[in-house]
């Protein structure tokens, strides 16, 4: 019961932290708004930047496929790290055996690696 | 007190005071972001021959940065007509709050720290990867082309260096048998991991900088491509949030770094009369010094060299010291 509270209160000071991390720019913006003086802008200041000219078509343009690859690349990346962080901490207890195994399981993501990197899929152009 | 705090039943009254002491430490937070940018101004004018802010509060302009928080309070608030309206408000606090989430699992000394969570190390990466959808988020609403490529810029950089930096905390994981941040520090009694692992320390220090978007990583804002990346279409306040979540993770980071690598609160041998939280205090402004130093010193790397750095070289460096420490932690027996 004792280790449950104290699980607990851990857990609520984060949820503290998240309360005050939201409460912080919104409380900021608010008084921003208070203390500057009243004021309207003229209408060309409204419009998105473009180094001086006027802006043409909207700029969520189609994006290169290579983002798309990395964020695959990174998902299946850090999966392996999901599982790499039980076994570290548990390391002690599980001994060479495990190592062979993990061994085993990196080997096969770093064919991955490999793979990947003579696709040309790791060049940035 | 505390110690009782944490052991009594979770209740509403729990949850007033620790909202009242974590905002005192958000002040204290805000009082080191003030001075990390005048800090960094004063070394970046040294470093330059120059002298840096000295006008505003006296010779060392120590009102110099209050002065531009009160000036920002003021700008106007402009929203490009352009721009996804809710999306564009709410990113910057997409951005803000994991920077301060993070801080809560960090322990400064052995009895000053706020939540001790069994999974500290875990809890810090995983929210600090939120930011980057804050980013993605502002990049987007903003619809400028400037904004878009930044932040595309900003997500594949941090994603990429995301997987250096875990994998490099590894071989702490494994030597010290655990991912919470207090048994980590204790671990470091018999030497500091910068020791023990000092090819993690180079892989974390790397791929931390380039998470942190400083020079030489701040592609995402490479001011003479692409205006100011990500947030060109903010001003004001809105602006200012994304700077304060930036140097926000800048001390989780630093203290990150001193809690792993730095041996945290612990004296160094025979200068144990001198309080812990003085050691911490000394260990994180010195990373806090060396991240200014890198900005003065080198310039910036270009975009394809950047991701190919990470998967390449970084990549495969922390996996091999995974095993490189694994192998020595069951024939050499050290811990």
């Amino acid at each position: 019961m004792e280790l449950l509270n104290v699980y607990q209160n851990n857990y609520l000071i984060v949820f503290v932290f998240l309360c005050l991390g939201i409460l912080l720019p919104v409380v900021a913006l608010f008084a921003a708004r208070l203390l500057r003086p009243p004021y309207k802008p003229i209408e060309s200041k409204y419009t998105t930047y473009e180094s001086g000219i006027e802006p043409f078509h909207d700029s969520r343009v189609q994006f290169n496929v290579r983002y798309y690859v990395f964020a695959l690349m990174f998902v299946i990346f850090d999966v392996e790290t999901v599982f790499l962080y039980p076994w570290a901490v548990a390391y002690e207890k599980l001994g060479i055996f495990a190592l062979v195994e993990m061994l085993i399981f990196v080997v096969m993501l770093l064919i991955g690696l490999i793979y990947a990197w003579k696709k040309k899929v790791l060049k940035w152009i | 007190m505390i110690q009782d705090l944490l052991h009594s039943s979770p209740g509403l009254s729990n949850f007033v005071i620790f909202f009242l002491l974590a905002t005192v430490f958000l002040f204290v937070i805000l009082g080191f972001v003030t001075y990390a940018i005048l800090a960094e101004r004063k070394v970046l004018g040294f470093m330059q021959g120059r002298y840096g802010p000295n006008q505003v509060g006296g010779r060392w302009g120590l009102l110099q940065t209050v002065a531009d928080v009160l000036k920002l309070l003021l700008k106007e608030d402009l929203i490009p007509k352009a721009a996804d309206r809710p999306l564009f408000i709410l990113a910057p606090v997409v951005a803000f709050a994991p920077a301060f989430m993070v801080v809560a699992a960090i322990p400064f000394t052995d009895r000053l720290q706020f939540a001790d969570i069994g999974v500290g190390l875990l809890y810090y990466i995983a929210v600090s990867g939120m930011t980057t959808v804050g980013i993605l988020v502002g990049a987007w609403a903003s619809n400028n082309k400037y904004s878009l490529l930044g932040g595309m810029r900003a997500a594949a950089q941090m994603i990429s260096y995301e997987i250096p930096l875990v994998m490099s905390v590894l071989g702490i994981a494994l030597l010290a048998g655990s991912i919470n941040l207090n048994e980590i520090v204790e671990a470091q009694e018999k030497g500091w991991f910068i020791l023990w692992q000092p090819i993690a320390f180079i892989v974390f220090f790397i791929a931390a900088v380039a998470e942190l978007n400083r020079v030489p990583f701040d592609l995402a804002e490479a001011e003479n491509e692409l205006v100011a990346g990500f947030h060109t279409e903010y001003s004001g306040f809105r602006w200012a949030m994304f700077m304060l979540a930036e140097y926000v993770y800048m001390f989780a980071m630093c203290a990150l770094i001193t809690v792993l690598f730095l041996g945290g609160w612990l004296p160094l041998p025979f200068l144990g009369f001198i309080p812990g939280a003085v050691w911490f205090a000394l260990k994180f402004s010195l990373v806090v010094f060396i991240l200014i130093w890198f900005r003065a010193t080198f310039p910036r790397i270009r975009a394809d060299q950047l991701m190919e750095f990470a998967w390449k070289v970084l990549l495969p460096v922390a996996l091999a010291n995974i095993f490189l420490t694994a192998l020595l932690k069951e024939f050499l027996n050290i811990f």
